[in-house]
C-alpha cells in the first residue's frame, strides 16, 4: 500500500498519533518493521516508483541504459513476480500502468491530472478493496493512494484535511489487515503488508528537490511472521528507499533485480535462522557485487568487495562448520561474525555504488563553457560593424595575441590546468589528452579573451558616435524588429525550464504565428495607408492631399468591379493582375498561418500532449493506406510542380525521375500501395529503387557544383551562380523525399509553398534587409524541425532514415542520413536563404549579412543553454530532458557551422570575381 | 465598405474631426459636462486645461472600469452558488464581458459626443448600431480564428475557445467602436504608428494592445507541468487578457499625462 506523499512524521510523528491509531498500535504491538526510508532526488513520483520496484537510483544506469523511454525496462520486481507466475493486481496512480502495461492481470489506473480532487481518486481505489480482498486469485495486490499528495499540493501538510485522510488511510490499512489476519488461518504462509510513501512533502506542500521533509518517508513491514517485541518501542531506523526492492524480492522468493543497489533490511530477517540469514545476506551481496563489476572499472580496490571477499571466504567456513554438524558456540560465534562482516560489506558496497550517482568533470565543463561564452561574446560584440553597409570588420588578432596579457593569462591557465590536473582524484577528460592540446586549448582561451578586450576597449573609445548611431537606430526599429528580438530573448529564456525544452515546438510555433501576424500586419498597412499616410502626420499640411490619395487608394482596390468596369476599355489587362496580386499578398500571411496550423496536427510532439491522437498516426494506420498512397502522389506531384520553376531542363527530368523512384522505394518496401498492385506484394528493402533516386539526387547535386564552379572559373554572370545553387537546394529536396517518411511528405510540400509565397509576396516587395530575412528563415527551419515529428526527446529520432538504400549499417553513410533526416527543416531553410539571397541581384553584401545572423542567431541560444546546464546539473530532470536537448543542440550547433562554412564559400567566390 | 465611401465624400467635416482629433471633441465633452465651466479663455490656456481635465476624465473612466471588473469577480457569488473566477470560468467571462461592454457603452456615450448624432437621422443612428454590432461579431469571428490558427482545438472547447475571443474583442474593439463608430479608416488610422492624435485615440491604443499582449503572455504558461487549475485553458490567456487590459486601463492616463506635451492635441 503506497500513500503518495506519506511524511515520516504522519505516522511516526504526532500526528500519526491522534489519526492513525490502527497503525500506532500495530507498531506498539511488535508487529511490525518501522523504518524511515530516505528517497533520493527526485522526489518525483515516477522515478520514486522506478527506485521502489528495482532498487536503482534512477538518473544514473536508468538513463544509461535507455533514455526515458515511457516503459519500465529495466530488471524490477514486478517484472521478476510476473515471470515467476505470480498473479499481480494493481489500483491506483496510472503512472505504474505506464510504467508496467502488461504487468498486472488486473487494474484499474487513477489519473493524478487533476490536483483539486483529492476524494475521488482514492474511492476510486478504495472501491475494489472490499471484493479483491475477499478473493484468493492474487499473490501481490498494490495499491497507490494519491490523495494526500493532492492535499499536499493544495494546501500544505498542516491543513484541516491531512487528519481526515490519515484516518482514511488508517482505516483501510485496518481493513487490509484484518482481512489478511482471517485469511492467514487457512493459508500456508503469513501475508506481508507494506506501507509506504514514494516521497514526503515539504512544509509548502510540494515536493521534487531535496529538503528533509521531502526525502524522507515512513515505510512499515507488518506481517504476523515477525516475532513481536513488546514492550518499549524503538525509534524507526534510516534506511534507503531503494533497500525495498531487495527486501521484498528475498521475502517473495524473486531474484533481487539486476541494478538495485539497495541493501536488504536485516530486522526483516533477524528471527530466521543462521543458514538463511546467511544465504540471504550472500545473495544481495553477490548482485550488488555483480553490479560494481558493471559499472566500475577499478572494482577490486572497492573497500566494498574486498570486504565481500573475506565474508564470502568466512562464510564457506561457517557451512563448512554447520555441515559438519558442529552446533557449538563456536559456530554460533563464527557466524555472527560473518553476519556482521556481511552486513558491513553490504553497506560499503551499497554506499560506493550510490556514490556512483553525481560525477561530473567539472573543470573540462568549465573550459568550454568559456570558450562558447567568449566566442559568443565575441559575436555580439562585432555585431554594429558586422551589419553596416560594407559588412567587413575586422578582429585585432595579430596585435593582441603578441600583448602581454595573453602571455601572462596563457602562463596562469597553464599553472592551473597543472594544479588541478595533478590534484584531481577523478579522471578529468582535459588531463587525460596531451599535454600539446591542453595548451592549444588555453591559448585559445586566452587569445578569445585578448580578442574581447581589445574590441571592448575600441568600441569604448568611439563611444560617443556610436551612441549617436544606435539612438539613430533604435528610432527606426519596427515591430517585425521587435517581434524578433524579444523572440529570441524569449526563446533563450524558455530554455531554464524544463517543461518549455519538452514544449519546445509550442513556443516556435507560437513564435512564427506572431511572425506570420506581424507581417500580415505590415503588408496590410503598406497596402491600405501607403507610405503617405504616416508621411502625413509629419508634414500636417498635406492633409487634404492625402486624404484624397487615400481616397484614391480606395477606388483603385476597394471597388474592384466598378472601377475595373470603368477602365476595362483603356486597361484591364494591366490592372486585374495588380489588383490580384494586392490581394493575394494580403492573403499570404493568413494562407501562412493555415499552413502552419495544418502541419501542426500532422505530428503531435512533445510530453504533455503527445498522447492526442494526430494526422500522422491516422495515415500510418494499416486501414488507411490507400489515403496515404494518393497522398504521398500527390505530394510528390506538388514537390515536382514547385520545384520545375527553378530547374535547368537536364535537372527538371532528373527531378521527375527521382520522384518517381521515391514513390516506387516507399511502394516496395510496402509503406504505399501502387495503383495496379491490391494485394500485398512481398515485401523488400527496396535498395535498388532507392539507389535510383540517390543516382538522380547526386547528379542533380553534381550539375549545381558544376555551375558553381564554372560561375567561379570563367566569370560568368551571377545567374549561373544563382541556378547551381538552386539546382543544389532542389537535390537536397529530393533527397529529403527520399527519406522522410510518406506521412510528412506534405511537410516538404508546405515548406516549398510557404518559402515560394513569403519569396513572392511578402520579402520581394516589403524589402525586408538580409537579417530579417535571416531570422525568418531561422524561425521558420526550427518551427520545421518540430513539425515534422522531432521533439526534445531522443525518442522522436527516425532511426530507419539511416538506412535507406543501404544493405547492412554502415556507420558514416547511416549517420550522415540520419542526422540530415532529423534536421531537413533547418538545412533545406538555410540552403533556401542562400539561394534566394545570391539570385537577388541587387543586394551587395546580403551574403556575408546572412552568415553572420545566421551564426549569431544559432549560437545565442547554445551558449545560454550551455551555462544554464552546467548551472542546472543537478536539475531533477538533467538527464531524461536537458541532456537530450544539449545533444540536439550539439547536432544542431555543428549543422549551422557547416552551413555557415558554405555561405562563407559562396560569398567568397564573389569576392574573387571582380 | 462601399456604403462608406459616399459618405466620406460627402461629410469631409467629419472626416476632419476624426484626423484633427482636438477641439471640437473637447468643446463638446465640456458641454455635456456641466460642472466644468473654465470655458471661454484664450486658445492656449484653454488648450492646456482641457487638456488636464479630459486627462483627469479619463483617468475616472478608466477606474470605473477597473472597479467594474473586481466586482464582476466577487459579486456574483451572492447570486450564484458555487462561482469562482476559476472553477465556473465560462460564467464569469459572461458575465465579465457583459459588464466591461455595458460599461463601455454608458461610460463613452457619456463622455464621448458623437460628432454626427446632430446632423444624422434616427434612421442613420439604428444602421450605425446595427454596422457596429455586425463588427463586433465579425471581431469575435476574426479573433476565434486566428486564437485557432494560434494551436487552440477546433471541435472540442469550442465554446471555450469563442467565449475568449468575445472576451477579447470586448476589451479590445468595443471600445474603439464607441470611441470612432464603425469606421474602418479611423481604426487604421489609429493603429498606425504616430497615428493616434487625441487622448482617447491614445488610451484606445495603450488599452488594445495591453490587452492582446495580456492575452499572448497568457499562452506562455499553458505548457509548464505546474498542474495549476488555471493553466487549463483558456483561464490562463483570459486571466491574461483581463490583466492586460487593466494595466493597459491604468497606464495610459500615466502614460499620456506624461507625455502630454508631444500629443498634438490642437490640430493648429
Amino acid at each position: 500500500m503506497l500513500v503518495d506523499a506519506l511524511r515520516d512524521d504522519f505516522v511516526f510523528g504526532s500526528k500519526g498519533v491522534q489519526f492513525m491509531p490502527y497503525t500506532k498500535y500495530l507498531m506498539e504491538k511488535g508487529f511490525a518493521h518501522n523504518f524511515i526510508a530516505e528517497a533520493k532526488p527526485p522526489t518525483v513520483t515516477m522515478p520514486r516508483i522506478k527506485a521502489l520496484m528495482t532498487g536503482s537510483i534512477p538518473g544514473f544506469i536508468d538513463v544509461v541504459m535507455n533514455f526515458n523511454s515511457p516503459v519500465l525496462l529495466e530488471d524490477n520486481l514486478i517484472g521478476q513476480a510476473k515471470a515467476a507466475g505470480k498473479r499481480v493486481i494493481f489500483y491506483g496512480d496510472d503512472t505504474w500502468i505506464k510504467l508496467f502495461p502488461k504487468h498486472f492481470v488486473e487494474y484499474d489506473g487513477t489519473t493524478s491530472f487533476f490536483v483539486p480532487d483529492f476524494k475521488e481518486v482514492d474511492d476510486n481505489v478504495t472501491r475494489h478493496l472490499d471484493t479483491v480482498l475477499k478473493r484468493e486469485d492474487w499473490d501481490i495486490l498494490i495499491l497507490h493512494y494519491l490523495g494526500l499528495d493532492h492535499i499536499g499540493h493544495l494546501t500544505g501538510p498542516h491543513s484541516s484535511l491531512i487528519g481526515p485522510k490519515l484516518k482514511e488511510m488508517d482505516y483501510i490499512l485496518k481493513k487490509i489487515h484484518i482481512s489478511l489476519l482471517s485469511k492467514e488461518k487457512e493459508a500456508s504462509l503469513p501475508h506481508l503488508l507494506v506501507l509506504c510513501g514514494d516521497h514526503g512533502m515539504s512544509e509548502a506542500g510540494g515536493h521534487g528537490a531535496s529538503s528533509v521533509e521531502e526525502v524522507s518517508t515512513p515505510l512499515l513491514l507488518i506481517s504476523s511472521a515477525f516475532h513481536r517485541k513488546m514492550g518499549n518501542l524503538q525509534p524507526p531506523k534510516h534506511v534507503q528507499q531503494t533497500d525495498l526492492a531487495a527486501t521484498l524480492a528475498v521475502g517473495l522468493g524473486l531474484p533481487i533485480p539486476k541494478n538495485s543497489v539497495g541493501s536488504i533490511l536485516y530486522p526483516v530477517v533477524e528471527k530466521r535462522t543462521m543458514r538463511e540469514q546467511l544465504r540471504f545476506l550472500h545473495l544481495n551481496s553477490v548482485q550488488l557485487s555483480r553490479l560494481l563489476q558493471e559499472n566500475v572499472p577499478m572494482y577490486e580496490k572497492d573497500p566494498g568487495f574486498q570486504q565481500f571477499k573475506v565474508s564470502e571466504k568466512l562464510h564457506g567456513n561457517w557451512i563448512k562448520l554447520y555441515l559438519e554438524g558442529n552446533n557449538s558456540e563456536v559456530l554460533l560465534n563464527l557466524g555472527k561474525k560473518v553476519l556482521k562482516q556481511y552486513l558491513d560489506a553490504l553497506k560499503t558496497l551499497s554506499m560506493s555504488l550510490s556514490k556512483q550517482v553525481a560525477q561530473y568533470d567539472m573543470y573540462s565543463m568549465m573550459v568550454g563553457a568559456i570558450i562558447v561564452l567568449e566566442i559568443t561574446i565575441l559575436l555580439l560584440l562585432s555585431t554594429p560593424k558586422a551589419l553596416c553597409q560594407n559588412a567587413a570588420f575586422e578582429i585585432p588578432l595579430s596585435s593582441s595575441s603578441f600583448s602581454l596579457l595573453f602571455y601572462l593569462m596563457v602562463l596562469i591557465l597553464s599553472a592551473v590546468h597543472v594544479i588541478i590536473c595533478t590534484s584531481a582524484e577523478r579522471t578529468c577528460f582535459l588531463c587525460s589528452i596531451s599535454w600539446l592540446m591542453a595548451v592549444g586549448v588555453m591559448m585559445l582561451i586566452s587569445a578569445l579573451l585578448c580578442v574581447i578586450v581589445a574590441l571592448l576597449t575600441k568600441t569604448f573609445e568611439n563611444v560617443r558616435p556610436s551612441a549617436q548611431n544606435l539612438a539613430a537606430s533604435s528610432s527606426g526599429w519596427s515591430e517585425l524588429d521587435l517581434l524578433i528580438l524579444f523572440g529570441t530573448l524569449g526563446h533563450v529564456l524558455s530554455l531554464g525550464a524544463s517543461s518549455f525544452i519538452e514544449e519546445e515546438h509550442q513556443t516556435w510555433y507560437f513564435l512564427i504565428n506572431t511572425l506570420c501576424l506581424a507581417l500580415g500586419h505590415e503588408v496590410f498597412r503598406n497596402h491600405f495607408l501607403g507610405k503617405d499616410l504616416d508621411h502625413n502626420l509629419a508634414v500636417e499640411q498635406n492633409i487634404k492631399k492625402n486624404a484624397k490619395n487615400v481616397l484614391q487608394y480606395k477606388n483603385d482596390y476597394v471597388d474592384v468591379p466598378e472601377t475595373s468596369k470603368i477602365y476595362k476599355a483603356s486597361s484591364s489587362m494591366e490592372l486585374l493582375p495588380k489588383v490580384y496580386e494586392k490581394w493575394l499578398q494580403l492573403a499570404s500571411p493568413w494562407f501562412i498561418l493555415i499552413c502552419c496550423r495544418l502541419l501542426r496536427t500532422l505530428n503531435q510532439t512533445g510530453v504533455q500532449w503527445a498522447h492526442r491522437l494526430d494526422f500522422g498516426h491516422w495515415l500510418t494506420s494499416s486501414d488507411h493506406k490507400i489515403e496515404l498512397s494518393v497522398l504521398t502522389c500527390l505530394s510528390l506531384i506538388m514537390i515536382f510542380v514547385l520545384v520545375q520553376r527553378r530547374c535547368s531542363s537536364v535537372s527538371k527530368v532528373a527531378m521527375a525521375l527521382g520522384l518517381l523512384g521515391v514513390f516506387c522505394y516507399r511502394a516496395a518496401i510496402g509503406n504505399v500501395l501502387l495503383p495496379w498492385q491490391r494485394d500485398r506484394k512481398s515485401i523488400s528493402k527496396g535498395i535498388i529503387e532507392a539507389r535510383f533516386v540517390y543516382v538522380f539526387v547526386l547528379g542533380i547535386l553534381f550539375t549545381g557544383i558544376k555551375d558553381l564552379l564554372k560561375s567561379q572559373i570563367i566569370f560568368a554572370d551571377v545567374s549561373i551562380k544563382s541556378l547551381g545553387l538552386w539546382d543544389i537546394y532542389n537535390g537536397l529536396v529530393l533527397l529529403a523525399a527520399l527519406l522522410l517518411r510518406p506521412h510528412n511528405l506534405p511537410v516538404l510540400v508546405f515548406s516549398l509553398l510557404i518559402q515560394a509565397v513569403m519569396t513572392k509576396f511578402i520579402w520581394k516587395p516589403l524589402k525586408h534587409d538580409a537579417a530579417q530575412v535571416t531570422i525568418m528563415h531561422y524561425w521558420f527551419g526550427q518551427a520545421f524541425f518540430y513539425f515534422q515529428g522531432n521533439s526534445n526527446n531522443i525518442a522522436t529520432l527516425d532511426i530507419s532514415a539511416g538506412f535507406v538504400g543501404l544493405e547492412s549499417f554502415i556507420e558514416v553513410p547511416a549517420l550522415f542520413l540520419t542526422v540530415f533526416a532529423t534536421y531537413i527543416g533547418p538545412i533545406l531553410w538555410a540552403i533556401h536563404l542562400l539561394s534566394f539571397l545570391s539570385s537577388e541581384n541587387n543586394r551587395s553584401s546580403a551574403i556575408s549579412h546572412a552568415s553572420f545572423c545566421y551564426a549569431l542567431i544559432c549560437s545565442i541560444p547554445v551558449s545560454a543553454y550551455i551555462i544554464l546546464v552546467t548551472s542546472l546539473r543537478y536539475h531533477l530532470f538533467i538527464w531524461s530532458v536537458f541532456s537530450p536537448k544539449l545533444l540536439y543542440e550539439g547536432v544542431h550547433l555543428f549543422i549551422t557551422a557547416t552551413i555557415c562554412v558554405f555561405f562563407i564559400v559562396m560569398d567568397q567566390t564573389n569576392l574573387i570575381k571582380p | 465598405m462601399k456604403i462608406l465611401r459616399p459618405k466620406d465624400v460627402k461629410t469631409k467635416g467629419m472626416r476632419q474631426i476624426n484626423v484633427r482629433g482636438g477641439s471640437q471633441r473637447v468643446l463638446a465633452l465640456c458641454l455635456l459636462f456641466v460642472h466644468f465651466e473654465s470655458l471661454p479663455y484664450g486658445e492656449r490656456l484653454q488648450g492646456s486645461t482641457m487638456k488636464d481635465a479630459d486627462i483627469k476624465r479619463l483617468f475616472y473612466v478608466h477606474i470605473f472600469c477597473i472597479v467594474s471588473i473586481i466586482l464582476t469577480t466577487f459579486i456574483p457569488s451572492f447570486f450564484l452558488e458555487d462561482f469562482s473566477v476559476l472553477e465556473t470560468h465560462l460564467t464569469w467571462l459572461c458575465i465579465c464581458s457583459m459588464c466591461v461592454a455595458i460599461i463601455n457603452v454608458v461610460l463613452y456615450l457619456q463622455v464621448k459626443p458623437n460628432p454626427s448624432s446632430k446632423r444624422s437621422s434616427i434612421f442613420h443612428k439604428i444602421s450605425r448600431l446595427l454596422k457596429s454590432c455586425v463588427y463586433f461579431f465579425i471581431s469575435c469571428l476574426l479573433f476565434h480564428a486566428i486564437i485557432v490558427l494560434y494551436g487552440a482545438p477546433l471541435i472540442e472547447l469550442m465554446l471555450e475557445t469563442f467565449l475568449f475571443a468575445v472576451i477579447l474583442s470586448t476589451f479590445t474593439t468595443l471600445p474603439c467602436l464607441c470611441l470612432l463608430g464603425p469606421n474602418i479608416k479611423a481604426w487604421l488610422r489609429v493603429f498606425t504608428r504616430n497615428g493616434a492624435t487625441s487622448i482617447w485615440d491614445n488610451s484606445l491604443q495603450i488599452t488594445t494592445m495591453s490587452s492582446v499582449i495580456g492575452a499572448w503572455l497568457g499562452a506562455f504558461p499553458i505548457p509548464l507541468d505546474w498542474e495549476r487549475p488555471w493553466q487549463v485553458w483558456p483561464i490562463s490567456c483570459t486571466l491574461g487578457a483581463t490583466f492586460g487590459y487593466m494595466a493597459g486601463l491604468l497606464i495610459s492616463p500615466v502614460w499620456i499625462y506624461r507625455n502630454r506635451k508631444q500629443l498634438t492635441y490642437k490640430s493648429r
